[in-house]
């Protein structure tokens, strides 16, 4: 039995490294500096996909939402073995909350139709709220298993699962259709193959033509490259809001119940720090100084 | 508004043992509750955890809505929403808390998609204050204070329409008040309506463990980040803390690396720890890692780049290679000892 399934990615800009030039010389993060990535945990959630299509076959279809830019992991995900990759982009959309962004997710995903799984990253990096995936499992009005870590079997219409927690782990069973928050650690994700990048790598939505005839020049006008992408069902699909038929009273930023009052840069305070020297004297008087003032 | 203002927290409770963030949450329900002239409610779900109740009083609550229930045993995700949800429908609570524990994390955003309520993850302050947008002041709402972007800003999160404000909190971000024995309060019985897709989850197993390390106990911490280079260097560590009585935390790239488990995390993902001392070795002190450790009383930090952004909130730097710094430490602490 085929299983079909969406993955929900996400790209994110890289908070994990704010070194360097990200960091301003007031203490404040410079966001332009930071590379655009694709989410670590969904990439984890499409292998799983991934490993459930080899196992068993379907359809895995990957869904973004995002500005136009975000094509970029789509492609990224072609590479890697996806079957089919969506862009839900639309500027309404723009400063959605995870409550909006679930339900705008959630009304692409039931365009999708025929699925029996949803798979996304447990959190992404930006935000870490892990909030998304359990409400687009509530307005699906399917179950969630959070936590994910490896899926145990896959018969009929019931699926078994490892949740692996800090602290523990749990073994569930659920029937499908039912989504996953997946966490990293158990399973690697398989890097883009080469030939799968070679046969994608003009994929592309319709905005990106023009720049990609800069580097194509050999098509030489727009039509051509595009009916070229046409043939080669190289067109990545883009969906705008009213493809998807939201309510574009629930997204964006007036669908949002959450507003940011106020937001503070975190600055550095240079703190009066006491130089010591790497060496025995220095470090000796260290610890001498600290046991005196009863630290140790 | 007529009506009395209720500041809800869920109470996890796992084996008839309260969560600690639990009691910590209640304790700061009671202190917003006061400031809004409301009341504090307790949702307690699980099966045979009637007696429960008082001590939730105890720590704060005015009512506890108690749900006991042989679907409830163990936590699922749907039963708990049930129950949950229908509770929020029934008595519009104006506020609702959670732990940012597994569980909670995982119901939390469950309630507020079914509610269309705002929810904002991980705070690490909570007040009331007035908000204002389009000429219309919204009165007493709940601020909700949360490092974001990485821990590189500090954002400030209403919800002024959609109701109830609900948000997380780690363990350990707020304060644990003493118990009042005296305190009396109502407990109200509810009992749950499930329907067969509720049931559709069913746990096979589960083990749990207890925690090998106590990193917000701990009155000193030896910490790692990516430049200790390795699993194996770790032990260095490992012997420095072993020396010092203290615990071993890491900040999230060391984690992530795999030198280390995850329970050894420090930071706004991982656990807020205020030790006496916190030696941070080879951490390049990302927001997102201070976060969870500018609170310590002292900070050396060692790093053999001059430029870590760690140095800027250390008060005593030490530019070197750990690998000579630290053997030199367990040395001196050897000989301070004799």
């Amino acid at each position: 039995m085929a299983y079909n399934s969406v993955v929900l990615v996400k790209q994110v800009p890289d908070t994990a490294n704010i070194i360097g030039k990200a960091m301003t010389d007031d203490g404040t993060v410079n966001r332009a500096a930071l590379p655009a990535i694709f989410n670590p945990e969904d990439l984890d959630a499409l292998e799983m996909a991934l490993r459930v299509k080899d196992v068993y076959g379907g359809q895995v279809t990957v869904l973004t939402m995002g500005p136009p830019r975000a094509a970029e992991i789509l492609r990224e995900a072609l590479y890697r073995g996806a079957d089919r990759v969506i862009l839900l982009t639309d500027r309404k959309t723009a400063g959605s909350d995870t409550l909006a962004t679930s339900y705008a997710l959630a009304c692409a995903i039931q365009k999708v139709g025929d699925f029996d799984l949803v798979f996304c990253g447990r959190q992404a990096i930006d935000g870490d709220t892990a909030q998304v995936g359990p409400q687009v499992a509530e307005k699906l009005g399917v179950p969630q298993i959070t936590y994910a870590e490896s899926i145990q079997s896959l018969t009929g219409d019931a699926i078994v699962v490892e949740r692996a927690f800090p602290l523990g782990k749990e073994t569930v069973r659920c029937a499908l259709p039912c989504l996953l928050t997946v966490v990293g650690g158990e399973v690697e994700p398989r890097p883009p193959s080469i030939r799968r990048l070679m046969a994608n790598k003009l994929a592309a939505i319709p905005q990106e033509v023009p720049t990609l005839l800069e580097r194509w020049p050999e098509f030489e006008t727009e039509e051509a490259l595009a009916d070229h992408l046409r043939e080669r069902n190289l067109n990545i699909i883009v969906w705008s809001g009213a493809d998807i038929g939201v309510d574009y009273d629930r997204v964006g930023l007036s669908g949002s119940p959450t507003k940011v009052l106020n937001v503070e840069y975190v600055i550095l305070s240079g703190a009066d720090n006491k130089a010591i020297e790497a060496n025995r004297e220095g470090i000796t008087a260290l610890i001498n100084e600290l046991v005196e003032d009863y630290t140790l | 508004m007529s009506e009395t203002r209720e500041v809800w927290v869920f109470v996890e409770q796992d084996n008839g043992r309260i969560a600690g963030v639990s009691r910590e949450l209640l304790t700061k329900a009671r202190e917003l509750a006061d400031t809004l002239d409301g009341r504090v409610g307790a949702v307690l779900m699980g099966h045979g955890i009637a007696e429960l109740a008082e001590p939730v009083i105890h720590q704060g609550a005015d009512v506890v809505y108690l749900a006991d229930h042989p679907e409830l045993e163990v936590y699922r995700t749907l039963p708990y929403a049930r129950v949950a949800s229908d509770l929020v429908k029934e008595h519009q609570p104006y506020i609702f808390l959670y732990g940012a524990t597994p569980v909670g994390r995982d119901l939390a955003p469950r309630i507020a998609s079914a509610a269309w309520a705002g929810l904002t993850a991980d705070c690490t302050g909570l007040q009331i204050g007035d908000f204002e947008r389009r000429e219309t002041t919204y009165k007493d709402l709940l601020y909700q204070i949360r490092p974001a972007f990485g821990g590189n800003i500090i954002a400030t999160i209403v919800n002024p329409e959609m109701h109830p404000q609900m948000a997380t909190v780690r363990p350990g971000v707020m304060r644990l008040g003493e118990p009042d024995p005296a305190r009396q309060g109502e407990v109200v019985v509810v009992e749950p309506q499930f329907t067969d897709g509720d049931l559709a989850l069913e746990v096979l197993e589960r083990t749990t463990r207890e925690p090998t390390c106590d990193l917000q106990g701990a009155s000193i911490i030896v910490a790692g980040g990516s430049g200790v280079g390795s699993r194996e260097n770790f032990q260095l560590l490992y012997d420095l803390a072993e020396v010092l009585g203290a615990e071993v935390g890491a900040s999230r790239a060391a984690v992530d690396a795999g030198y280390i488990s995850q329970e050894h995390q420090v930071g706004q993902t991982g656990v807020t720890v205020r030790p006496r001392l916190y030696i941070a070795c080879g951490i390049s002190g990302a927001v997102q890692h201070r976060a969870g450790m500018d609170q310590a009383s002292k900070i050396i930090a060692i790093n053999s780049d001059p430029d870590a952004p760690i140095f800027q909130i250390a008060h005593y730097k030490i530019v070197g290679d750990l690998n000579e710094v630290i053997p030199a430490m367990i040395r001196a602490l050897r000989d301070s000892a004799k």
